[in-house]
C-alpha cells in the first residue's frame, strides 16, 4: 500500500484500518476489513433521494408542530396540546431551560439538520459545485445526528398513552400522525445517506 | 479460524505515519491539524482523549444522583397531592399491575443508565489491557452504548408529554419535579462521554498504546 497516493488511501473511523477507497458500483458496500464497520454504501441517485426526504420531513415538521397533538378527556373535562405546549411543560420557574432542550431535540435539532442536508446535496443532485461553506455545514449535520430524538419523542408518547390509560380517554391528534410518518422518512433518508460518497463529491467540486 | 492472523495483517493509519480524519476517513501526514476534504479537527490516537471521557462521565454520575432522589412528577387528584421519584414511579407501577410499562420505565431510566456508566468505565479502563483479537468484543459494546443512550431521554419526553397534557384544573394535574433536568442532564452528558472515546484505542493492543 506504500505507493498508493495518499488520497486513494482510506482509514476506518471506528478501527484505524487502512484502505485504498474506490468508487463502487450502485449495489456494492465496502466494509472495514478489521472491524467491519460500514465504509462505503452508495445507491444509484442518492443524493436527489436524501434531498426529496428531507423536503417531505420538513414538510411533516410544520404538521406536526401546530397541529392538536393529543386531547385527554375524563369526566366531562378535556384539554389538547400540540407539541409546542408538550416542549412548554417545562417553562414555569427554574425548569425553564429544559423547555428550551426539548423544543431543540424534537424540533429544533431536525429542522436544522434536513436544511444542512439540503444545502449541501442540492447543488451536488444537480451536477454542480457545491455551495460555499458546505463541508462545514455538512458536518454539522453529522455531528446533530445523534442529538435529534424525534423517534425517541414518540415512543415516549406511546408510554405515557399507556400511563395514563386508567386514568382519562387520551385521543390521537394528526400531529401524531405527522410525527409517526417523520420516523419512518428519517429512517429512509439515512438509509440513502453515505458519507464517504457525499465527502467524496464535495472533495472533488 | 484465520481471524487472528488477518488482524495481525491489517495496517493501520498510524503505522503508516498517517492520521485518519474520524469525520469522512481521508488519510493525512502524521502531524496535520485540519483535515484538508471536511476540515474537521484530526484527532491523533493516543490516550489523552480519555481524560475527556472521564469528564463527562464523572459529571454524568453526578447529576445522576438527585435525578433519583428528587421527585420527577408531581401529580394533583381531587385534592390530594403525591410525588413520585424514577423508582417510586416504577414501584407504584408495579403494584397496579402494569407489570410491562414499569419494565419499560425501569430499563429506561435505571438499568440503561447503571450500566451505560459501567460500560463506558470499562471499556476506559480496558482500552491498553486488552490484546488485539478482543477488540470486536469491546467495539460491540462501545457501539451498543453509543446506540442506546439517546433512548434514556424517552423519561424526559413522558414527563413533558403528561405535564403538557394532564392539566383538567381540579380534577387532575401533573406537573414536572427538579428530577426531571438533573435526569435530561445526566443522559446529555454521558452522551457527550460516549462519544469522547475514540473506539480505534481499543485495536492498539497492550504495548501499542503508549507514546507517539
Amino acid at each position: 500500500m506504500n505507493d498508493t497516493p495518499i488520497h486513494e488511501l482510506m482509514a476506518c473511523p471506528k478501527c484505524d484500518a487502512l484502505h485504498r477507497a474506490r468508487h463502487l458500483a450502485p449495489q456494492e458496500r465496502a466494509t472495514c476489513a478489521r472491524c467491519g464497520a460500514l465504509l462505503i454504501a452508495p445507491r444509484v441517485r442518492s443524493f436527489l433521494h436524501v434531498v426529496a426526504l428531507s423536503f417531505t420531513a420538513m414538510i411533516l415538521m410544520v404538521g406536526a408542530v401546530f397541529f392538536p397533538f393529543l386531547k385527554i378527556s375524563t369526566q366531562g373535562m378535556s384539554h389538547a396540546s400540540s407539541v409546542f405546549e408538550v416542549a412548554m411543560a417545562f417553562s414555569e420557574g427554574w425548569l425553564a431551560p429544559l423547555s428550551f432542550a426539548v423544543m431543540a431535540l424534537i424540533v429544533g435539532l431536525p429542522v436544522l439538520r434536513f436544511s444542512a442536508l439540503i444545502y449541501t446535496l442540492w447543488p451536488l443532485a444537480n451536477g454542480r459545485p457545491a455551495w460555499p461553506h458546505a463541508r462545514r455545514i455538512f458536518r454539522l449535520a453529522d455531528q446533530l445526528e445523534p442529538w435529534s430524538m424525534a423517534e425517541i419523542f414518540v415512543i415516549g408518547t406511546g408510554v405515557a398513552l399507556v400511563k395514563l390509560a386508567g386514568l382519562a380517554t387520551v385521543s390521537l391528534g394528526p400531529a401524531f400522525w405527522a410525527f409517526g410518518a417523520l420516523i419512518i422518512v428519517t429512517a429512509l433518508k439515512n438509509a440513502f445517506l453515505s458519507q464517504w460518497t457525499i465527502w467524496d463529491a464535495i472533495g472533488q467540486s | 479460524m484465520g481471524r487472528n492472523r488477518t488482524e495481525l495483517s491489517v495496517p493501520t493509519a498510524r503505522d503508516a505515519g498517517l492520521t485518519g480524519c474520524t469525520s469522512c476517513g481521508r488519510v493525512w501526514p502524521m502531524g496535520t491539524e485540519h483535515c484538508g476534504r471536511c476540515g474537521a479537527r484530526l484527532r491523533p490516537v493516543d490516550r489523552s482523549a480519555l481524560q475527556a471521557v472521564w469528564a463527562w462521565w464523572a459529571a454524568g454520575l453526578i447529576c445522576y444522583i438527585p435525578a433519583n432522589l428528587y421527585p420527577m412528577l408531581r401529580t394533583a387528584t381531587l385534592g390530594h397531592e403525591q410525588t413520585n421519584t424514577i423508582l417510586g414511579g416504577v414501584i407504584e407501577l408495579f403494584a397496579h399491575h402494569n407489570y410491562l410499562v414499569a419494565a419499560i420505565v425501569f430499563i429506561a431510566s435505571v438499568l440503561i443508565p447503571v450500566s451505560k456508566f459501567i460500560a463506558i468505565a470499562y471499556l476506559a479502563l480496558a482500552v491498553g489491557n486488552e490484546q488485539r483479537a478482543g477488540g470486536h468484543r469491546h467495539l460491540l459494546l462501545y457501539e451498543i452504548v453509543e446506540f442506546i443512550g439517546r433512548w434514556s431521554m424517552i423519561d424526559v419526553f413522558v414527563v413533558a408529554i403528561l405535564s403538557a397534557l394532564v392539566q383538567l384544573g381540579a380534577v387532575a394535574a401533573i406537573h414536572p419535579g427538579p428530577a426531571a433536568v438533573s435526569f435530561a442532564l445526566s443522559v446529555a452528558l454521558t452522551m457527550l462521554s460516549a462519544q469522547s472515546f475514540d473506539p480505534r484505542l481499543i485495536w492498539r493492543g497492550p504495548a501499542r498504546t503508549e507514546g507517539p
